[in-house]
Formats: C-alpha cells, structure tokens, sequence
C-alpha cells in the first residue's frame, strides 16, 4: 500500500515549478469532472432531454435566468443539465473505448510479439494501416458503417475510437513483449515445462499490460476531441440518446448569427477544459518520466557533523 | 565500401518507395474490405425509393456488384492504378471530378492554415522552449495546449461570434456569388483563379472569406507546433555541442541562435508531414464549421446519402495522399540529414 501510494506521489515529489503547478491543474480539473460524471444525477438540475419540469416547459433558446443558469437551447433543454450529462457520456466513450483497445489490442499483441512469423506481419501491416489514416476520417468512415447496425449510441461512437485507438496499444504490447520474452524468467518458465498459453498468461501479461494506463492518459485527451468531432459532424450520438458536448456545439452554430451565445459556449469550454485538463496531466507525467526532459527536485542532503580531528592536525 | 553503400541517397530513396507498395496495397484492401463487409446492398442504400427496381438493378449491373467479391477486388485494385477512384452512386459522378471540383478549396485552405501556423508556432516554441519556467514559457505553453484543446468548431463558433460581426467578416462559403460568377474558373483553386483574373474586387472578397477558416484551423496546428518546438529546443540546449560552445566562450546569443534554434528546427521536418493528418481531420471540421465548399464537406455530403460508392473513392484518395506525403517527408528528411539513411 505505501508502495503504492508512493508511485503515485512520485511525479509530485519529483517534480518542481512550473511542471508541478502544471500536473496539480490538471489533475484537479480532471477530478472535477469525473464528479460531474459520476454524480450527474444529483448535481444536474434536470435530465438531460428534459424539456418541462413541474409541468412548466422550458423557454426555446431561453436567455440563462435563475432557473436556467446557463440558459436553455432551441430544444428547449436546460444547457446546464446538458454539460454536466456531457460529462457522464465522455467519461462512458472512454472508458468504453478503452476497455476494447485493451481487450482486442492487448491480446493480439501479445500472440504477436509472441510468436512472430505470418501471424505478426500480417497483423502488423494492418495495424500500420489503420495508424496511418487520419483518425476522424476513420472515425467517419467506421460510424458511417455502424449507423444502420448501432447509429448514434454510444457503443458506436466507442467503437469508431476503439479503432482508431487499437494500433496504438497493439504496437506498445507487442513491442514489449518482444523484449520480455528474451527474459531469463521465460526461458525458466520453458524450462519448466510451461505451455505458451501459460508463459503468456502467467509470465508475461503482467509485465507488458503495465504501459496501458499511460497510454489510455495520454490518447483520453484526444479520445474526446474525435468523439466531440463525430458529435459536430452529426455522426456521433444523437440529443435525446445521451447529451454530447460536440453535437450541442454543431446545433449552437445556428444561433452565432441571431446573437444567442450560451447555448455554444458553455459545451465548448467543457470540452476545452477536460482536454486541457488531461492534457496536462500528460505533459506533467511526460516531463517526470521521461529522462531526457525531467528535472528532478534537488532533495536536500544531510551531512554528518564535521568532525575536526586528524586531517586538520595533520596539516599543521 | 560498404558503408558508403548502405547510406548512399539513391538506394535509401528506393528503399522506402519499395516499401511503401505494400503499405499502399495494405491499405487498400482494408479500405475495400471494411466498406463491402458492410451489412446491406450499397446501391440500395444510395438509391432506394429514388427510381425503380428494374433501374436499380440495372445500375447494380453496370456496378459490377454483382459479381464475385474477389472479381470486384481486383477491379477496384486496377482501377486505383489508374488513378479512377470510381464512381459516386447517387448522382453518377467520376470521384475524381468531385476531387478536384473540390479539392482546390480545401488546398488552398490549408496550405494558408499552415503558413499561418508555423509563423506563429516556430518564434514561439523556440522562445519557449529557450526560457524554460520563464513567464513567456508559461504563456506560450498554455496557448499551446488550449489552441490544441479547443476543437474546432468551437474556436470557430467563438470568432463567428466574437470576430466576425464586429469586422464585418464573411463566416459561410469562400466567396460571394458575384465572385464566383465572374471569375472564371481555370486551376479550380479559387485564390488562383481570382489572382489570373486580375480583378481586384475579387481577391479581396476571396481574401476576406479566408481569414476566420484559415484561422481556425492554423491555430489548431499552431498549438502543436508550439509543442514540439519546445520540446526539441529543451533537448538541443542540454545537448553536448550547446555546453562546448557556452564552454569556448560564445555569447549566449550565438550559441542559442547558431546550436540552439537551428538544431532544434531539423526534427520540426519530419513532424510537419505527421501533421497532414491532423491537417486533414482539423480541415473537414473547419469545412463544416464555416460552410467552406471542399472535399470535406462533400464527403459529409455523401455520407448522409449513404453513398458508398464516393465514400470509398474519397477514402481511397485521402489514404494514398497521407501514404505518399509521409514518402516524400521522409525523402526531403533524408537530403536533410544524412543520419537517417543509415
């Protein structure tokens, strides 16, 4: 447990100045939002297709009041409601996305790295492929196939990032297990006896899984851009399936020109808050881990009393 | 001998354009395949409830759909060979006319973004990343991430808003109609043909639709920039020849402008071609944003009438472009620095 807690600590430890104000930033800003997702029901004022309450409907494009702090859209939605649901529906892509990277990419990786041969060359060129596209335009291409199959849910919308993110992860297992599997421990593990799927079951799973929870910090930032991205352009999730902030933002650019500004604004500064906020704590944890940018604090070193005997004497 | 053999310029060029073959083909069949697996008839989806069966069937012959899977690969493989990117379903155009209708548009945008971007990411990452933790550092940085942070759209939603009608700037479109009427169209880059026009009105008009877009969308790749130039300025001033020049005496100026900034600029080549795809992402974004008629916005176009046909054309097109780009980036790295041929 203290081990633990002290790996955590360690990029605010290690850190100083500026790069430690950075990671506070964002580790707090980020906090403040996964509240807001985990208790969306209690913190938002109404849900998020809601358009009535106590059997008043809301204003169209209401002007933000007492009742509608930030305002409510042509919808009639409650725009407040609308961001802090956002949240919760960011926060599900997310996770969503992740747990199918890590559950395809992690396992085919490994077989990968493992075996090598056809199997690795083949899956490799592909996952080359896809990482050479340019992610929205495969997120397009994938949410388009899925519109008739799961069209504007969020499964769809996380699988379109499940795809865009996967070579990411499959290259980072595979090319760790590539050099955990020239280990002493593995040739031991054969040595024994040990069938393949037991080697890569037992030995080398929990030494190459442990680059994924960085690596989901680091693409969480950019995760959100292209789901807000697929929301804009329509083709992410629908208004009354959950509230997204990117698709609130496309249907606010028609009011731009009427003078009504709340409706846009708030969703846009959630999303740029959040990916602000992650993407501090990625540049924080970058400029701690990675040696050839960290500066580490200079601890303070105790020296023992000086003694003044021999060496002084011996001088005179 | 050998040495100089393996780092020779002409055998490493050959090198990537021989492996670059396989990744186009690559690409390709995922293209193809990820499009045909998907459930449903294509020519229905496009043209369904629009004409009669009998046409629709017709139209599904002269498609080829109706052949064997593997007959329609090889087709579609020849026919990329050929540069013909097919056809669009819905309204029976060559994907290659929808190209460069289009794409004149969508290049001259970007490539303006860009511009705008590097003169103003380069200076500041450079500073940046020279006066680590100091007040400019602070601010750059976080222009930085925030201009990276700020989608799209909504960069673009706040200076329609807060830009555009205090100027009088134009938000939708890349000219006005009396524009587009009177220049006549040669290059299908507006900027151009209103340029050979020679009509002044015209260019300024053109001009004027440019600046919210290109803005939009050059902060976006400014930030990244700003990124990459600090931390490549970071590395170069902890770098050996930095501390040997500061050690022979050299003025601190000299020793950032000559070892630092110039150093520090080499890898920015290599990132600049990685930034095509985010350069291409940002520009579909920025095309819907302010309405801007290039090949972005067209494919939207053609996803919301489930035209396969351009859909996989525009694709195909967009896949090769990145292919070939991230080539001749390494190609120009490799005149650049002579390391990189090893």
């Amino acid at each position: 447990m203290r081990r633990m807690l002290s790996a955590v600590a360690k990029p605010f430890s290690e850190t100083t100045g500026l790069a430690r104000w950075m990671l506070v930033a964002g580790v707090l800003i980020t906090a403040v939002f996964l509240i807001a997702a985990i208790f969306a029901p209690w913190l938002a004022p109404y849900g998020f297709a809601q358009s009535s309450a106590h059997g008043v409907e809301f204003p169209k494009v209401g002007h933000p009041s007492s009742a509608h702090p930030f305002g409510t859209d042509r919808l009639f939605f409650d725009v407040l409601s609308r961001v802090i649901w956002g949240a919760r529906t960011a926060l599900e892509v997310v996770i969503l996305s992740i747990l199918f990277c890590v559950v395809l990419g992690v396992p085919l990786g490994l077989l990968s790295g493992f075996y090598g041969g056809p199997l690795d060359r083949v899956l490799v060129l592909i996952m080359d492929a896809l990482y050479a596209f340019p992610p929205l335009l495969l997120a397009i291409v994938v949410s388009f196939l899925l519109t008739d199959v799961y069209g504007g849910s969020v499964i769809a919308v996380s699988i379109s990032l499940t795809v865009v993110y996967i070579p990411q992860y499959f290259r980072v297992v595979r090319n760790t297990t590539l050099s955990a599997k020239e280990a002493t421990y593995i040739e031991a593990a054969r040595a024994i006896g040990a069938r393949d799927i037991r080697i890569m079951r037992k030995y080398l799973f929990g030494n190459v899984v442990h680059s994924v929870p960085v690596l989901g910090t680091l693409n969480a930032a950019d995760a959100i851009l292209t789901l807000a991205g697929l929301g804009f352009l329509g083709l992410g999730i629908q208004s009354t399936a959950a509230a997204e902030w990117g698709h609130d933002v496309s249907r606010a650019l028609a009011d731009a020109g009427s003078g009504v500004w709340w409706t846009g604004l708030y969703p846009g500064l959630a999303i740029v808050l959040l990916v602000t906020g992650l993407t501090l704590v990625g540049e924080g944890l970058n400029e701690t881990l990675n040696p050839t940018l960290r500066r580490r604090r200079l601890l303070a070193v105790v020296m023992p009393p000086r003694d003044r005997t021999p060496v002084q004497e011996v001088q005179r | 001998m050998s040495r100089a053999g393996s780092g020779s310029l002409p055998r490493y060029i050959l090198q990537r354009v021989l492996l670059v073959i396989p990744m186009i083909w690559v690409i390709l069949t995922l293209v193809f395949f990820i499009l045909r697996v998907a459930p449903g008839d294509p020519v229905s989806a496009a043209l369904g409830g629009k004409i009669s069966p009998q046409a629709l069937e017709q139209r599904r012959q002269a498609l080829g759909f109706n052949r064997p899977l593997i007959a329609q690969y090889w087709d579609y493989l020849s026919s990329v060979a050929h540069l013909d990117f097919g056809t669009t379903f819905s309204d029976n155009q060559p994907v290659l006319r929808v190209i460069t209708d289009n794409g004149g548009a969508t290049l001259y945008l970007t490539v303006a973004a860009f511009v705008l971007a590097l003169v103003v990411g380069i200076p500041l990452g450079l500073i940046a990343g020279r006066y680590r933790d100091s007040a400019p550092d602070v601010v750059f940085r976080l222009f930085g991430i925030l201009t990276y942070a700020a989608p799209v759209f909504f960069v673009g939603f706040l200076l329609q808003f807060y830009v555009a009608e205090p100027l009088g700037l134009p938000t939708s479109g890349d000219a006005s109609p009396i524009t587009i009427f009177e220049v006549p169209t040669k290059t299908h880059i507006l900027l151009v043909d209103a340029l050979l026009s020679g009509n002044g009105a015209a260019v300024q008009d053109v001009l004027k639709h440019l600046v919210l877009p290109a803005t939009t969308l050059g902060l976006l790749i400014c930030g990244v920039f700003i990124r990459l130039v600090r931390v490549n300025m970071l590395q170069t001033m902890q770098a050996d020849y930095v501390e040997a020049a500061e050690a022979r005496g050299l003025t601190a100026g000299k020793v950032t402008w000559r070892h630092g900034f110039r150093n520090a600029l080499v890898p920015v080549i290599t990132v600049v071609g990685l930034q095509f795809a985010l350069l291409l992402s940002g520009a579909i974004l920025t095309e819907e944003t302010f309405n801007w008629p290039g090949i972005g916005q067209k494919l939207l176009y053609y996803i919301n009438n489930r035209d396969y046909g351009a859909v996989q054309g525009i694709v195909t097109f967009f896949a090769l472009a990145v292919v070939l780009i991230s080539l001749l980036i390494d190609i120009v790295n490799a005149l650049i620095d002579p390391r990189v041929r090893y």
